[in-house]
């Protein structure tokens, strides 16, 4: 099988680790995984604020980029719904029949956590992460993609894990892309119930699927210096007893 | 495009930033939400086939809607043959004139109200007042932002934003002004505020020679009406006056029965939390002897029509005015309904709003931004509607728009070039790197405090990540 990682510009840009664990993990599942370097980004920025005719060339790059492999995986809910629920959408309205027919011919695209439950089928993937973890479902992964429990799954097999049930744990943090931006006041209402339903657990990491959303909490987190670390899902499962993750080590 | 949001409202952020300090409405929003929350969620959980019974929900307003012009042909048909007069209104304007005509022709100058939000759509209360003729809301929220001269604030309970000590303020202060007073020594008790309004109410009952409603359903079939409510008032201002007016949209109607009742069992758990609402009222244009001898039905349009052109918006007239939507939605649980500037507040609001009145104000053209398209709306949408969905397309609306005159040109600026930057890998290589020197430049331990600009929202109450030293394309590059 040709499993392709799709990075997403977010990952690649500001939490390179996430991706470097992504690779880590698959290769130690016994995937080889290729990176293809053509890629760039799914476009939900410019979709999810208005700006649909700027997606087109972003989604033919993409459909161009992935073209030929069996499988796509990726280290995030909303990017990969952001694929899967409006590429065709995209190409709909740029009235391309040509570019929605490549979307539709495109391989199947997964999130991390489908690709291991369901694809791999594995939920115990090895790992030791022998730490205090809450975990927040993103609302893309949850609600668009349909995940489920299955990354809770995937850390309730990790050995040493103490992972703690996160309250009101469906609502949203309060992110939103540009959200965070045009309704400043709002998201950081939102973000702050949830640091507060985050401390509630004494958690010393908050995991999730999404790198966006860990940024937006953990930007909180870390401006009222609660000493909460978040840390994507991929880091935790691709973290083991001989290479544990370097950003937790004095935890 | 006729009906207009509450005067000089301003956009959504600025009206939410006001609300959001508010700590007396953000405990009442926070209490109510979560308590009708969890109401709904258990009388859904014993419903077997919910999924399925949405799916109907979905289906027969879809096929009504793609054939609404047979239906509404055939609802008038009816209901003249059962002895009721149909009037259609284009917008909200002409239904007030039609409705004020049909009020002065009785030669009353004043009228019973059952809770309506086509009549609040169009204002009819203010244009009735206009015209010398004094409209009573009945509904006991209704009547609590009436007598508080306030606006409603949710669609199921329009006094969400008020707690019961307040509530009783405005009784003692107002009842007097329009009608039987408060009693003496009334406490915030709530059976005792509740008997404060049925004294009040009572009198204005009984004297009452015309009632105006809405209607939650019309069935086209046989040309009836259907009002479901909760606590009798309805009851009373259709069956007691001898004159009733309905004003509706037309996107009320249903075929037929068998129809209805898929709504029925879906409208209650929904919007109450309730199996069933207490009361259900029926009425099939006149009957001699039982109740008005006089019906009116006023059928508004008021930017449905154009709605219904757009291939994706029109799910929004599948609406059945639950407000499921905004008691799940976590902008409206913390703004409230005020800050959406109009009778349709929260989710449902952000997308009805914008379509039945345009986009011409700032106002409505920050509403499509409202939220982030978290999806809980869409997920106990008892009809289906993809909320988010329809966010995004009018979105792209707003920004269509305004890429000829009024969208903030910075935005459209850094959109275009993130376009650019992210059409390229090379680009994207390039831009990564310079972005890594800039954020070391910023930052301190790894963090940055303070972003310059138009990013600087975000780091007003959040530190942002300093990006990477190596990208992952520069790593992978580097290892394989």
């Amino acid at each position: 099988m040709r499993v392709a990682l799709f990075i997403t510009c977010f990952n690649d840009t500001l939490f390179p680790d996430t991706g470097r664990a992504v690779v880590t993990l698959l290769e130690r599942l016994g995937c080889r995984v290729e990176f293809p370097l053509g890629q760039t980004c799914c476009g939900q920025m410019h979709f999810n604020t208005g700006y649909q005719p700027e997606c087109v060339p972003l989604v033919r790059r993409f459909t161009e980029v992935f073209d030929g492999y069996d499988a796509v995986v990726s280290p995030s809910g909303s990017c990969t719904a952001m694929v899967r629920e409006y590429h065709g959408r995209v190409a709909e309205v740029a009235g391309d029949e040509r570019l929605a027919e490549a979307v539709r011919a495109g391989p199947p695209v997964y999130e991390l956590s489908e690709f291991l439950v369901d694809v791999l089928q594995v939920t115990d993937v090895g790992a030791y992460f022998p730490h205090r973890v809450t975990y927040h479902p993103t609302c893309h992964s949850l609600r668009m993609l349909g995940v489920g429990d299955k990354p809770l799954a995937l850390l309730r097999a990790v050995q040493g894990i103490d992972l703690a049930e996160l309250p009101a744990a469906d609502q949203c943090c309060g992110f939103g892309g540009t959200f965070a931006l045009k309704n400043a006041d709002t998201s950081a209402a939102m973000c702050t119930d949830k640091v507060r339903h985050v401390l509630a657990t004494g958690a010393e990491v908050l995991s999730a699927g999404d790198n966006s959303c860990l940024m937006h909490i953990g930007g909180s987190l870390s401006r009222l210096r609660t000493g909460v670390r978040t840390l994507h899902l991929a880091e935790i499962l691709a973290a083991t007893r001989e290479s544990p993750v370097r950003k937790v080590k004095s935890a | 495009m006729s009906d207009s949001t509450y005067l000089g409202m301003p956009p959504f952020p600025e009206a939410a930033r006001t609300a959001l300090g508010d700590t007396q409405l953000r405990s009442n929003l926070a209490h109510a939400t979560d308590t009708i929350r969890r109401k709904r969620a258990a009388v859904v959980a014993e419903v077997d086939d919910w999924e399925e019974l949405r799916e109907a929900g979905r289906a027969v307003k879809e096929r009504t809607l793609r054939h609404l012009d047979t239906y509404l042909v055939r609802l008038e048909e009816r209901v003249t043959a059962a002895g009721g007069q149909v009037h259609w209104a284009r917008d909200g304007a002409e239904a007030g004139r039609i409705v004020t005509e049909l009020v002065r022709a009785t030669g009353e100058s004043e009228v019973v109200k059952i809770k309506s939000m086509a009549t609040q759509e169009i204002e009819l209360n203010e244009t009735l007042a206009e015209a010398g003729i004094a409209a009573y809301e009945t509904d006991l929220a209704e009547l609590i932002v009436q007598l508080g001269d306030d606006h409603p604030s949710h669609i199921l309970v329009p006094a969400i934003h008020r707690n019961r000590a307040e509530i009783r303020e405005i009784f003692v202060r107002e009842m007097g002004a329009y009608g039987t007073p408060a009693p003496d020594g009334l406490t915030d008790d709530p059976a005792r505020l509740a008997e404060a309004a049925r004294l009040h109410l009572r009198e204005k009952f009984l004297r009452a020679k015309v009632g105006i409603s809405g209607a939650n359903f019309l069935v086209a079939d046989t040309g009836t009406a259907v009002v479901v409510e909760s606590e009798g008032n309805g009851r009373m201002c259709l069956t007691l006056p001898e004159t009733l007016i309905s004003v509706v949209g037309i996107e009320k109607i249903v075929p037929s029965w068998q129809d209805l009742e898929v709504f029925l069992q879906l409208l209650p758990r929904s919007s109450t939390g309730e199996r069933m609402n207490p009361y259900t009222s029926t009425w099939t244009g006149t009957t001699e002897g039982d109740g008005p001898s006089t019906f009116h039905l006023v059928l508004l349009d008021g930017g449905r029509s154009d709605t219904l052109a757009d291939r994706i918006g029109r799910q929004a007239l599948n609406c059945i005015r639950c407000s499921a939507c905004l008691n799940v939605c976590p902008v409206y649980e913390r703004v409230g309904g005020h800050a959406y500037g109009s009778v349709y507040p929260g989710p449902i609001g952000a997308i009805l709003g914008p379509q039945l009145r345009g986009t011409d104000t700032l106002l409505d053209r920050s509403l499509p931004y409202a939220s982030t398209l978290c999806g809980a709306c869409y997920e106990v949408c008892p009809v289906k509607i993809n909320i988010p969905e329809v966010l995004v397309h009018l979105r792209a609306q707003v920004v269509d728009e305004g890429r000829e005159r009024r969208v903030p040109k910075a935005e459209r600026m850094a959109m275009a070039a993130a376009r650019w930057v992210l059409s390229d890998p090379a680009r994207l290589a390039a831009a990564q790197r310079t972005g890594a020197l800039g954020g070391r430049l910023l930052s301190r331990r790894g963090r940055i405090g303070r972003l310059p600009g138009p990013l600087s929202p975000w780091s007003d109450t959040r530190d942002a990540p300093s990006p990477a030293r190596e990208s992952f394309r520069a790593w992978w590059k580097r290892t394989h």
